[in-house]
């Protein structure tokens, strides 16, 4: 699939970053001209998957993350989250709402909050090796006002 | 993130501002749990009117309060919720377990 435009940032897995990942593919975004309520909704999702790869990726270390995002034709924008931790043992569990293995920190929600938010959400995990996200949401055109 | 206590006759509103994720949520979980030891409220508000970004720890955060007013035989609220915070407050379905308030002041 051709890309028009792409970013890539790599950090290492301190919680600091969180804000930057999400303020970053939130201003990669703005060339899609969104809707608040859309810019909101990527920065959402970029928060949930960065603090995945914190918490559950790296939960005894610090690791290198990747946030990769790119324009793809029809004002789609997809954007790619992976690390080099732990794994997910099993991803359909994790997926579910609910379930976390990360304490009362946690609510369980981040995957559900993923899907809602974008409009393809697709987890790869290899234990041992990591766990990349890839998210994909289109931003709807505006109208042009006259 | 910022917290503001205000408490009168067994209300405490904690009026939240910033953004709420991971990295804030412990050291505010903290400050909530304390300024509920000291006052034990009848009713806590987390006022979410000055949140400009929450995400699923914030969920964590509500759950916990909620759960922590319960155990001292009180209620939590959530109100005033901010746009994005409100989304991630739907998306997660726990307006079935905390009441949501829209106060006009």
């Amino acid at each position: 699939m051709k890309s028009e435009n792409y970013i890539k940032l790599e950090f290492p897995s301190r919680s600091v970053n969180e804000s930057f990942a999400r303020s970053a593919a939130a201003a990669f975004a703005a060339q899609l001209d969104p809707t608040l309520e859309e810019v909101g909704d990527i920065k959402t999702a970029v928060s949930e998957a960065v603090t995945n790869t914190i918490v559950h990726g790296y939960p005894d270390s610090i690791g290198k993350v990747t946030l990769r995002a790119r324009i793809m034709g029809g004002g789609r924008i997809e954007i790619v989250v992976k690390d080099w931790g732990r794994g997910i043992e099993d991803v359909s569990k994790a997926r579910e709402p609910l379930f976390t293995t990360g304490g009362e920190e946690r609510s369980g929600m981040g995957f559900t909050i993923m899907e809602s938010f974008m409009d393809k959400l697709h987890v790869r995990s290899s234990p041992g090796h990591g766990t990349t996200v890839t998210m994909v949401k289109a931003i709807k055109p505006k109208k042009l006002g006259r | 993130m910022k917290i503001i206590e205000k408490y009168s006759s067994g209300r405490l509103v904690l009026r939240m501002s910033g953004e709420l994720d991971h990295h804030d949520a412990r050291a505010a979980m903290r400050t909530i749990d304390g300024l509920i030891d000291e006052y034990l409220p009848r009713d806590a508000v987390l006022d979410m009117s000055g949140l400009t970004f929450m995400d699923s720890s914030g969920i964590a955060l509500i759950l916990k309060v909620e759960r922590r007013m319960r155990e001292i035989g009180g209620r939590a609220f959530i109100e005033n919720p901010a746009k994005q915070p409100l989304r991630v407050i739907d998306a997660s379905g726990i307006d079935r377990m905390i009441p949501i308030r829209e106060e006009h002041a």
